[in-house]
């Protein structure tokens, strides 16, 4: 018998039980979409976490007070923040980073007009926008005049200019920030969210001018600071590590009470969250194509045996075994092999879903598609030949007899 | 009917077939010896339990001999694989039931198309042939009916339409006219008579009922697993 015949054959044995191949099929549907919908979201998530490390600025290192566990985690209570003479001592001191600066940010509520709304207001060193290649689209930046005198003026995010000055151009109006009132001299570059947060809902001023006029002293929360060399990270990050020790009378042996990060870690943290996740995903996937394997198995065994009379009528016209099992396994393999279908568009569509709600690029997982498609095709075989083996082997007399 | 140095075309030898093991064992058949020649309609008779049914299955190789031999034109059957029976039953006999044993759910013409499908015989020359052997048992224009939606009478029709259209040389039919009422079994019975004398298709015929026996030109009588009578009507 040509395949062409068993598989249409197998398409009209299977859409005379539309209900139950539908449901049989749904687990396979289950696990190919889980598949797919996993795959698409860690290559959308590891393009997204790829992107959003690159706009924190190449080579950018930040040391924060606290405790560090191993990259993230920080205890900061009771830690003394760090100083300007810090500052001036990484400065001067240290070789293998350059553009330090000073970064400090708290949520505040602005008013501009009759418009009010908290927005996350960052006082930082003019350093910090060359560091993070982040510029203005209109006006300027606050330079280091700005910086030297604690000038009160501020640059706005995008959203920051369409709540509070209502889309219309910011530049040279005035800015409430708790009791300060600045001029904003500039709006920023659009930068959309990262890891979720909108980037463009910020405020920044100079550093000084946060410190004296906001937080009432001069300590600094944030030192950051770009290495020379993308490759020299770990020596620069080493270098700074030991300029703070030395100034915060660490005694050898005892832990850093403060943390220097830098993007990589951020990555590789988030590449093992990922990675975490994506393992979980699978698992689900595997078991879910396993109980949809056995659905399938179970349903042909189910079949096999209505059909018994079939069988033996095929077997007495002069169906060879291998016909009748050729029959019943393609019957399997075309119910997997839809499900997988069905479970990839399912799957795609989940994962344009997902990544629209989480705002993470959708990619469309082009190598695992192929593959989901072959592993329901193979489920279908590997589950379907029991069934079809026992179909196959049927006495045809007794076959003909049963009832 | 062949002549004498020819082997004829199904022979029973010292055939028995025995069901179950040990105590429970059940002797079918008991030692049948039969030879059938080319063209001929021979009617098989006997009680429920006497192994008449059990030799058609031997004799269409639905099932093999426990102990005996069975030859087809001379050549035994024994030791034959699987595929090659299979091979056997779809080229030389066409089968016809009581209970019809049509596909359900399946129109007359995919039904008799059936063994032109395991023949491996392309679609369009398959369509034809089917066609062909509907509209020879009177079914022309009922090809696309399913079987629930046909008489009795010509739901055997289209067992019949099924059991020649891969023109074989032997008919199997146990007990064609069994669930037909007396007129319409007639039909049938004319109907397998024709296929006899038109296209020199031999016939056997399991029948419950004496006045059909009597009718066929050989009638054999099945006792206890054995053959107790073997008549030969002068034509």
């Amino acid at each position: 018998m040509s395949l062409d015949t068993t598989g249409r054959l197998a398409f009209a044995a299977l859409l005379r039980n539309k209900m139950r191949s539908m449901l049989t099929a749904l687990g396979i549907v289950i696990g190919v979409a889980a598949v797919v919908t996993m795959q698409s979201m860690g290559e959308g998530a590891t393009a997204y976490v790829g992107d959003a490390i690159s706009g924190l600025g190449s080579n950018m290192l930040m040391a924060m007070p606290g405790a560090s566990k191993g990259g993230m985690g920080h205890m900061t209570l009771g830690v003394p923040l760090f100083t300007m003479a810090d500052m001036e001592a990484l400065r001067h001191e240290a070789h293998l980073v350059r553009l330090v600066g000073a970064a400090n940010s708290r949520q505040l509520r602005t008013v501009a007009g009759a418009n009010n709304r908290t927005v996350n207001v960052a006082g930082v060193s003019p350093e910090y926008f060359e560091v993070r290649s982040w510029g203005v689209s209109e006006g300027r930046l606050p330079g280091p005049e700005d910086e030297r005198q604690a000038a009160t003026v501020c640059v706005v995010g995008k959203t920051v200019r369409d709540m509070l000055f209502e889309g219309q151009n910011p530049i040279g109006r005035e800015l409430r920030v708790q009791n300060l009132t600045c001029r904003v001299v500039g709006q920023m570059e659009v930068k959309g969210a990262t890891f979720g947060q909108d980037q463009d809902d910020i405020v920044f001023m100079p550093y000084s001018t946060f410190s004296r006029r906001i937080v009432g002293n001069d300590r600094v929360a944030v030192i950051f600071a770009s290495a020379v060399e993308a490759d020299r990270i770990d020596a620069a990050k080493d270098e700074v590590t030991a300029i703070l020790r030395h100034r915060r009378h660490i005694p050898a042996g005892e832990d850093d009470d403060f943390a220097v990060t830098d993007p990589r870690q951020i990555q590789a943290v988030l590449q093992t969250v990922t990675v975490v996740l994506t393992a979980l995903l699978a698992a689900v996937a595997a078991v879910s194509l396993l109980v949809g394997g056995i659905g399938i198995m179970n349903i042909m065994l189910v079949s096999v045996t209505e059909r018994t009379r079939e069988i033996g009528i095929r077997l007495a016209v002069g169906a060879r075994g291998s016909d009748i099992l050729m029959q019943f396994l393609v019957e399997a393999v075309v119910l997997s092999a839809a499900g997988g279908a069905i479970g990839i568009g399912v799957g795609l569509a989940a994962a344009w879903g997902v990544a629209r709600s989480i705002s993470i690029p959708y990619v469309v997982p082009t190598a695992a598609l192929p593959l989901a498609f072959f592993v329901s095709l193979f489920i279908g075989v590997v589950f379907g030949v029991i069934p079809a083996r026992k179909a196959a082997r049927m006495n045809p007399l007794a076959a003909l007899r049963w009832e | 009917m062949g002549s004498p140095t020819e082997p004829a075309l199904l022979s029973l030898r010292s055939v028995i077939r025995i069901y179950g093991e040990g105590e429970a064992a059940v002797r079918a058949l008991d030692g049948v010896d039969l030879d059938v020649q080319r063209g001929e309609i021979v009617a098989i008779t006997g009680a429920s339990g006497s192994g008449k049914s059990t030799a058609m299955s031997i004799l269409g190789l639905l099932e093999l001999p426990s102990g005996g031999e069975y030859r087809i034109e001379g050549v035994p059957v024994q030791g034959l694989a699987p595929d090659v029976l299979a091979a056997l039953r779809n080229a030389r006999f066409g089968f016809v039931f009581q209970t019809f044993q049509l596909l359900s759910r399946t129109s007359a013409l995919e039904n008799v198309q059936l063994p032109l499908i395991y023949a491996g015989m392309p679609a369009r020359e398959r369509l034809r042939r089917a066609a062909q052997a509907l509209a020879a048992v009177g079914l022309a224009g009922r090809e696309e009916a399913m079987p629930n939606q046909l008489s009795g009478g010509q739901q055997q029709r289209v067992a019949i339409a099924r059991a020649v259209v891969n023109d074989p040389e032997v008919i199997l039919a146990d007990e064609p006219t069994g669930n037909l009422d007396s007129k319409t079994g007639a039909e049938i019975l004319q109907l397998l008579q024709s296929l006899n004398r038109e296209r020199g298709i031999t016939v056997l015929m399991v029948t419950h009922d004496p006045g059909i026996a009597a009718q066929a030109p050989r009638q054999l009588v099945f006792r206890d697993g054995r053959i107790v009578g073997d008549e030969r009507r002068a034509a």
